[in-house]
């Protein structure tokens, strides 16, 4: 059924080349077709949460990384502030103190006669494994954090964030499959709105709170990358492949971030913007964009549709031959997928 | 065992003998530029090169700096002669400025005046060698960066996609570059990279040829100068790096053109193939652009502290410990690609590693400097900063090893004041810091020593007002690659641009300085440095005969 989708989506797009060009301002037409395969009201009629300048943003003049919300990203501003940053900052000083201590005893002033000394076994073997012991203590919490990452608790609920160029769209699978298309903001609209000039968009990708949200992430067009600093989350969306990640925030807000890959002219105006809803409100928002509710039937039309969407699934380029940009091909892998079931 | 001290008198005599003969005639103009065989004309040409690319990189760099300094599009639609600031062409423009300043910094200025300028100039020198082994095959290897250099230039006049010009950053990801990118700009681009390195091939067989079979008599590999080290360990790695850059390149052009599709999944290809087959290149090319520098690093220390290098083999052995462990940590630069987990926790594991020879190496000069009797003179204050600054960049490199930490830096400005930490502040200093050390040598002229000092005390605190803030910006989760950011930056890259209009002032006093000293500086006397030059260069007359070391000299 998703790919069916995409794949109409990736039609539409190569059917009218000049909608990609233009997918910012022309956000309306660039919804149509998810908009005609959910059948989702043309303006959305819900009642987002207005951001909040302190967190799940920059700060202005800020010297230190992003107020985190998910555990990880807790856990990892703790190894950053509280491991790397001190034994970086030592060595750093240790390194200048030494240097200024050689430049002021040492000066030829101070020291007509140098001495001949080019070896101290001792001493060269300290400085070699010193080193290698302060690379252990990162280390340990260092593969304990990777670790971490790569153990996502069991799903509530899984979101698919597609890169296009230059916009995000998101599907919810758990939720009768419906898509919703992410354009960015004008500068006026940002202003109405009380966005942040450039990480404002038309659409929100919406979770519930204190779940476990998957986020499977791919590209219709070149790669792109899902960030929201606040979240410690940053996945690449590669063309032909499925990446998995995880997050899970208690706290609801609106929480943004940018493309981070490169992706061609537009990459700096595709923004992110996750609201984390009350899982109550999450229903209704569902429920605003034709969708289901986790764990509720499939509706009848779906049952029928989903078995005869993996035909073009398989083959997708027979079915659109003259498509330039391919749609959503099968992933060739899953790499984080298969190590996060270990 | 190790000093590396060569006898003058062993063969002074000789070459007194020698000027009575040709030693130091030289062809005319023509023919001995364009034709050139001689290494240390080759040499002056390949830096010449590298000063022309680095005034384009530099005011390339300049333009992106302008441009960031507020919020908004406030000059590219303007440089694209578009009317509308988010027209995609002046977009696009943006990407066609961040991959040329990469590019050219790259593979136009810091690799030809590392390897081709102070390599050629000075490695034969101090092996007591009368050339490079290969003097023709020397001389192509120049002039193939001229075609490369003007192919790269060329493609930004030409369609690359949304606009004029290769807009694919300097690591040209698949698909990007493939369907990504209509127009010949990007194939230009790519055969200019071929281009560059086949020139950079050539070049390595010739340092690895030259290094193994015409060190002279008495000079093992163990007494050879660590410049010559140096140069050594980064031809292994150009050899093997290099083609691996060509085979990769040469998929994306296939991709382009003929209908394949290694890095297209809809053709069982993959785009993170192109990935992997890049950094396996990209890695150890970073060690390329510093290896030499830290050759040089070492004499400088060593000379103006009038002491040995401290721990000459752990230094030699450490450079070649960096150009191996190089070749096995690429995959840092993918942690956010969809890593497995296990592959995530060898690439952070084995990316540490190479903190260790770097540690080595940073304590090794401060035990130079310890109980010597140092001078300051313009070398070793460059040298200072380099030690310094290189740390800097070093440490948050350890930060970035982490695969857990990476997933907030990576591709953001945190990752760039990295890069620009080890390269800007590093390579660039161990730039500066040789060519001031061996002007003297090389043109026979004294350079202005207060000029001299401005350049690098002024040049120091513009880059770091420049570099530093960007940390904060990466911290701060400011993505790369932007022209246009949310106002909540716009501090720091105000501030990080008022550190480049410093730089760029004490660019114009070294400009200023280089020219006087052409013109009008003191003679240079055979080692103006002292007893704590103890390098066959400084042996030589300055400049050094046309010919040096006709009879080769005996090494202790």
């Amino acid at each position: 059924m998703k790919t069916l989708k995409t794949m109409m989506l990736a039609f539409a797009l190569a059917a009218t080349p000049a909608l990609a060009q233009e997918a910012a301002p022309a956000a309306p037409a660039a919804a149509a077709p998810a908009a005609a395969a959910a059948a989702t009201p043309a303006k959305p009629s819900f009642d987002y949460a207005r951001p909040v300048a302190t967190i799940g943003q920059p700060q202005p003049g800020s010297i230190g990384i992003q107020p985190q919300v998910t555990a990880i990203g807790q856990d990892a501003q703790w190894m950053h502030d509280a491991v790397l940053m001190p034994v970086i900052t030592v060595i750093s000083l240790f390194v200048l103190a030494l240097l200024l201590w050689v430049i002021v005893r040492y000066r030829r002033v101070a020291n007509p006669t140098p001495s001949k000394t080019s070896h101290h076994t001792v001493i060269e073997i300290i400085w070699t494994l010193v080193p290698v012991l302060i690379l252990v203590v990162i280390a340990v919490p260092s593969i304990k954090l990777i670790a971490a990452q790569y153990s996502p608790p069991k799903a509530d609920l899984t979101v698919k964030v597609i890169g296009h160029q230059w916009y995000w769209s998101y599907q919810y699978p758990d939720n009768g499959d419906f898509e919703v298309v992410s354009n960015i903001l004008t500068e006026d609209q940002d202003k109405a709105r009380g966005e942040p000039r450039l990480l404002g968009v038309d659409e929100r990708m919406v979770v519930p709170a204190g779940k476990v949200i998957k986020i499977i992430t791919t590209s219709d067009d070149v790669i792109h990358s899902f960030a929201v600093p606040a979240f410690w989350a940053k996945m690449d969306a590669v063309p032909g492949r499925l990446n998995e990640t995880w997050f899970k925030v208690d706290r609801p807000g609106v929480y943004y971030g940018q493309c981070s890959e490169l992706c061609g002219a537009k990459h700096a105006y595709m923004p992110i913007a996750v609201e984390v809803m009350e899982p109550a409100r999450f229903a209704t928002w569902v429920k605003s964009k034709g969708g289901t509710l986790a764990g509720g039937k499939p509706t009848a039309s779906e049952a029928i549709e989903a078995p005869s969407a993996l035909a073009p699934a398989v083959e997708p380029t027979a079915t659109t031959p003259a498509t330039p940009t391919p749609g959503i091909a099968t992933p060739a892998t899953t790499s984080q997928a298969a190590t996060a079931q270990n | 065992m190790n000093d590396t001290t060569a006898n003058a008198l062993h063969f002074q005599a000789d070459h007194a003998h020698e000027h009575h003969h040709d030693a130091d005639h030289k062809p005319a103009f023509f023919a001995r530029w364009f034709m050139s065989t001689n290494h240390k004309d080759i040499g002056t040409l390949y830096l010449i090169f590298a000063i022309i690319a680095g005034i384009i990189g530099g005011t390339i760099s300049g333009m992106m700096r302008m441009e960031l300094a507020h919020p908004g599009i406030q000059y590219l639609n303007h440089w694209a002669g578009v009317v509308s600031p988010t027209d995609p062409a002046a977009l696009h423009l943006w990407n066609v400025l961040i991959t040329a300043h990469g590019l050219i910094m790259v593979f136009f200025m810091v690799m030809p005046a590392m390897i081709g300028g102070f390599g050629n100039w000075f490695v034969p020198i101090m092996i007591g060698a009368p050339d490079m082994a290969f003097p023709r095959m020397n001389n192509i290897s120049f002039w193939l960066l001229i075609p490369a250099f003007s192919l790269l230039l060329g493609s930004t006049f030409v369609s690359g996609g949304t606009g004029n010009g290769a807009g694919t950053g300097w690591t040209v990801y698949a698909p990007l570059s493939t369907s990504g990118s209509a127009g010949p700009a990007v194939d230009m681009a790519i055969l200019s990279l071929h281009l560059a390195g086949a020139s950079s091939i050539l070049g390595a067989i010739n340092f690895i040829t030259t290094i193994f079979n015409m060190r002279a008599p008495g000079m093992t590999l163990h007494k050879m100068p660590l410049f010559v080290w140096s140069v050594l360990v980064t031809a292994f790695l150009l050899l093997l790096a290099l083609p691996v850059l060509a085979a990769a390149i040469t998929m994306l052009l296939t991709d382009r053109n003929f209908g394949t599709t290694f890095y297209d999944a809809a053709g069982g290809g993959d785009p993170i193939l192109y990935q992997h087959l890049f950094w396996f290149f990209g890695h150890p090319e970073v060690y390329i652009m510093i290896l030499p520098g830290f050759g040089m690093i070492s004499h400088i220390v060593s000379t103006f502290s009038k002491k040995p290098v401290f721990g000459y083999l752990g230094m030699a052995y450490a450079m070649v410990a960096i150009g191996v462990v190089g070749f096995v940590v690429w995959a840092h630069h993918m942690y956010t690609t969809g890593l497995s987990v296990d592959t995530k926790m060898y690439f952070t594991a084995a990316t540490m590693v190479i903190a260790v020879p770097t540690g080595i190496k940073i304590f090794s000069w401060i035990a130079t400097m310890w109980g010597g009797s140092l001078s300051f003179k313009t070398p070793m204050v460059w040298a200072l900063g380099f030690i310094f600054m290189f740390t800097v960049g070093g440490v948050t490199g350890v930060v970035l090893s982490n695969g857990g930490i990476d997933n907030y830096m990576q591709d953001t400005y945190y990752v760039v004041a990295h890069f620009h930490y080890v390269l800007s502040l590093g390579a660039v200093f161990s730039l500066f810091a040789g060519f001031y050390y061996w002007f003297p040598k090389m043109s026979g002229k004294m350079y202005n020593e207060l000029l001299g000092q401005l350049h690098f005390w002024i040049f120091f605190i513009g880059v770091n007002i420049l570099f530093f803030p960007m940390h904060f910006l990466g911290l701060d989760g400011m993505p790369r690659r932007y022209p246009d950011y949310p106002d909540a930056y716009e501090k720091w890259n105000s501030v990080a641009t008022h550190g480049y209009e410093i730089m760029a002032a004490s660019m114009g006093i070294f400009f200023i300085n280089l020219i006087w000293s052409l013109v009008a500086g003191k003679k240079a006397s055979d080692n103006p440095w002292g007893e704590g030059a103890t390098t066959l260069e400084w042996t030589l007359s300055s400049p050094p005969p046309y010919h040096q070391f006709e009879t080769l000299p005996k090494i202790d």
